[in-house]
């Protein structure tokens, strides 16, 4: 086997589900939309934006917009999201869009989603858009807050493991010995489980997703649209820059992540029904490693390491679709 | 109708009668009456809004900023450790020209830790943007919230409005409270337009550059300017629609005075007996009550002060190397004046330490014995 050989199947098997009818139902995608659905869906994110090339984090917000459509009012933070967004005088998005302070994702657009209520306005989404630092670190305060208040918005976490915006430093999502500016021996600390977090607040609907699966994702975030209360959506947001790999490997490293069981895609009903909404195939972790720099450095143990890890956490998932609630 | 209120309840009344659509708050003392009280109206439908009771401070001033971009009219209350902790969120609501009201309950900033009233949590917050007004009484906390609205509303500024802890916030006292037609025929709904339209989508607080930014602060600083009037017109309608007003600075027996006492909050009311007291002994004593702070009343203050010897400052609060915040302002004020008064600073009452008309008395007395004033503010405590 080739290289790269299980990345051109894990396209295929996406170009194929994308053709899939039966997958598409009720995502408004547009007319025309069968074949090539995402191309075919209005895009609120204008051209020229300032992203890095092949950035993970302008991939998901475009997909995520196209499925929320018009009525969305968008909360950013201080983060990549800010700098790809606007420039005076202009905006990335074709929606309004308010760039808000670091830690307070969550608070912001609940004040919008509140007041939009008051207005009668309630078909109209409020959505966040927070990083990885935004979120697990310096947010998590006002994200607690506000999902304990089942405040009704959706908030998407675009975790590309550290703080990229100002030059790839180590946040509690950075893996375990990766390395970044502040961590040039690797990091010490490990991930934060931070689903298992959300989970724990028994928010309506909490799920990962991943532009390696852009179906999934999109179907996640038109449940999310349609739940009241409070929806989290975790997302990997591949970071070539951060992660040390050429431009053209975002796709790969998501799809990789997903199917080597390190980033699983399931979905949390009021913190206690878990359902795996896609299969992995199980492909062995260190072929995500190995096409970042970041972790070039990992000697065979620390792959084992992660590997008996992510398969752990794979079961432990596995038992908790079964079980329901946590374990 | 008059009834006997706390200042905070009175702060209370005042949201409900503007029709206040969203409260976001976060209790701490000595504000918590006021996030109490509000959350009755509305347990009992009395508020015509919502209440969002959030995890922090700074939580609360991010969500009033973003209800108040969407369209809403919005109240918090803070004090102390909890103003401090939304300073960052200050910056961002003036900046975002968003007409948010504030109760800000003075109270004395750690450490060490304490309770009592001290003004230095909101003076510090002196050059976020914010308006700032002082209220004397439970009453004037009232009326200031009702017209604070109607001046924010017109200059897209916020304001915080300030009452002394534990004196003002909790004192009871005869309030008299507008019905709400009256008020309704002062404050008209909330008609700044949503900043996030969706037919004509924009982008809010975008990254500009060392121009634009000068640009925006420029355009904020002449619309503080702008609010010197607006005040004075929204006081002048208030008195005409409601009865009762108040000035950006109060004279009494002022002119011809050889010394005049200058107070801020709750202490002008101790001030006025000790004026009398004054007087009644043969001294020739005014008082000087500042109630806004931002935008700071140059000319009001020139205009009484002009031809007065001698000005006795009274301060609860400091600026550690400096003085009395108050006391700083005014003598600037002073300073374009060709024939300027002497100033003498007082520290007094920090954290609601006592201070009493004999004590007032005492600094007005000391500083009119006095050749000129002593080169450090003059510490007046019971305990030496």
């Amino acid at each position: 086997m080739k290289e790269n050989d299980h990345i051109e199947t894990i396209s295929r098997d996406v170009a194929r589900t994308a053709g899939e009818k039966g997958r598409l139902d009720g995502l408004s995608l547009g007319e025309g939309a069968t074949r090539a659905p995402l191309m075919a869906a209005k895009e609120y994110m204008r051209a020229g934006h300032m992203a890095c090339p092949g950035c993970g984090e302008a991939n998901t917000m475009r997909l995520i917009l196209k499925v929320l459509g018009e009525k969305t009012i968008v909360v950013i933070l201080p983060s990549c999201v800010g700098v790809i967004s606007a420039t005076y005088p202009n905006s990335t998005f074709a929606v309004p869009c308010f760039h808000s302070a670091f830690e307070i994702a969550a608070p912001t657009a609940a004040g919008i989603a509140n007041a939009l209520k008051l207005q009668g306005r309630e078909d109209v989404t409020a959505l966040a858009f927070a990083g990885d630092g935004g979120t697990f670190d310096i947010g998590l305060q006002s994200l607690s807050g506000a999902a304990d208040r089942n405040e009704n918005f959706i908030y998407v976490c675009l975790d590309n493991e550290g703080y990229m915006n100002t030059g790839i430093q180590s946040s509690s999502s950075t893996p375990e010995k990766a390395w970044t500016m502040t961590t040039p021996g690797g990091r010490r600390g490990r991930k934060k489980k931070f689903m298992q977090i959300i989970a724990a607040h028994r928010m309506p609907y909490a799920a990962t997703a991943s532009i390696g699966n852009p179906l999934d994702l999109m179907e996640k975030i038109r449940k999310a649209k349609e739940i009241k209360g409070m929806k989290f959506i975790h997302t990997l947001t591949p970071c070539p820059t951060g992660w040390r790999m050429p431009e053209d490997l975002t796709a790969k490293a998501a799809q990789l992540a997903v199917e080597t069981k390190l980033f699983p895609l399931y979905e949390v009903i009021d913190g206690t029904e878990y359902r795996i909404t896609h299969e992995p195939q199980g492909i062995p972790v260190a072929e995500y490693l190995k096409i970042q720099g970041r972790f070039k450095h990992f000697k065979p143990e620390d792959v084992e390491r992660l590997q008996r890890e992510v398969d752990e956490d794979w079961e432990r998932l596995v038992a908790q679709t079964r079980l329901g609630g946590c374990i | 109708m008059r009834i006997l209120l706390a200042g905070n309840y009175a702060v209370a009344e005042a949201v409900r009668l503007s029709r206040v659509k969203f409260v976001a708050a976060y209790p701490i003392t000595p504000q918590t009456p006021i996030y109490e009280k509000l959350s009755d109206m509305e347990n009992e439908g009395k508020l015509s809004g919502v209440m969002m009771r959030t995890e922090s401070e700074h939580s609360a001033m991010a969500a009033c900023i973003s209800a108040s971009l969407t369209g809403v009219r919005t109240f918090t209350a803070t004090a102390s450790q909890g103003l401090a902790l939304m300073h960052e969120m200050l910056h961002f609501a003036s900046g975002n020209r968003v007409p948010i009201v504030m109760t800000n309950v003075n109270r004395v900033i750690s450490a060490p830790w304490a309770f009592g009233s001290d003004q230095s949590d909101s003076l510090s917050q002196r050059d976020t943007g914010w308006l700032q007004f002082y209220c004397e009484d439970a009453q004037e906390a009232l009326d200031t919230v009702i017209q604070a609205y109607k001046i924010a509303e017109q200059v897209l500024l916020p304001i915080m409005v300030c009452i002394d802890g534990f004196f003002t916030s909790h004192f009871i006292e005869p309030v008299e409270i507008p019905d709400q037609e009256t008020v309704d025929a002062f404050l008209p709904p909330f008609s700044v337009p949503t900043r996030f339209d969706i037919k004509e989508p924009a982008y809010i607080t975008n990254v500009v550059n060392p121009e634009q930014y000068m640009g925006y602060r420029q355009r904020s600083f002449e619309d503080m300017e702008k609010a010197r009037a607006v005040i004075r017109e929204v006081n002048q309608e208030y008195k005409e629609i409601v009865g009762r007003g108040y000035d950006p600075v109060e004279a009494y027996d002022t002119e011809g005075a050889d010394i005049v006492l200058a107070t801020s909050g709750a202490m002008t009311s101790t001030a006025r007996v000790a004026i009398e007291n004054l007087k009644e002994k043969g001294y020739k004593a005014g008082l000087l009550k500042m109630k806004n702070f931002r935008p700071f009343p140059f000319e009001e203050v020139q205009a009484v002060l002009k031809d007065v010897p001698k000005v006795v400052v009274l301060d609860r609060n400091i600026s550690l190397g400096k003085e009395g915040i108050w006391c700083q302002e005014l003598k600037a004020a002073l300073y374009p004046l060709e024939r300027r008064p002497q100033v003498y600073g007082y520290i007094a009452g920090i954290c609601g330490a006592d201070v009493s008309p004999d004590m007032i008395e005492d600094m007005v007395t000391r500083a009119l014995k006095s050749e000129q004033p002593e080169k450090l503010p003059v510490w007046v405590r019971r305990d030496g």
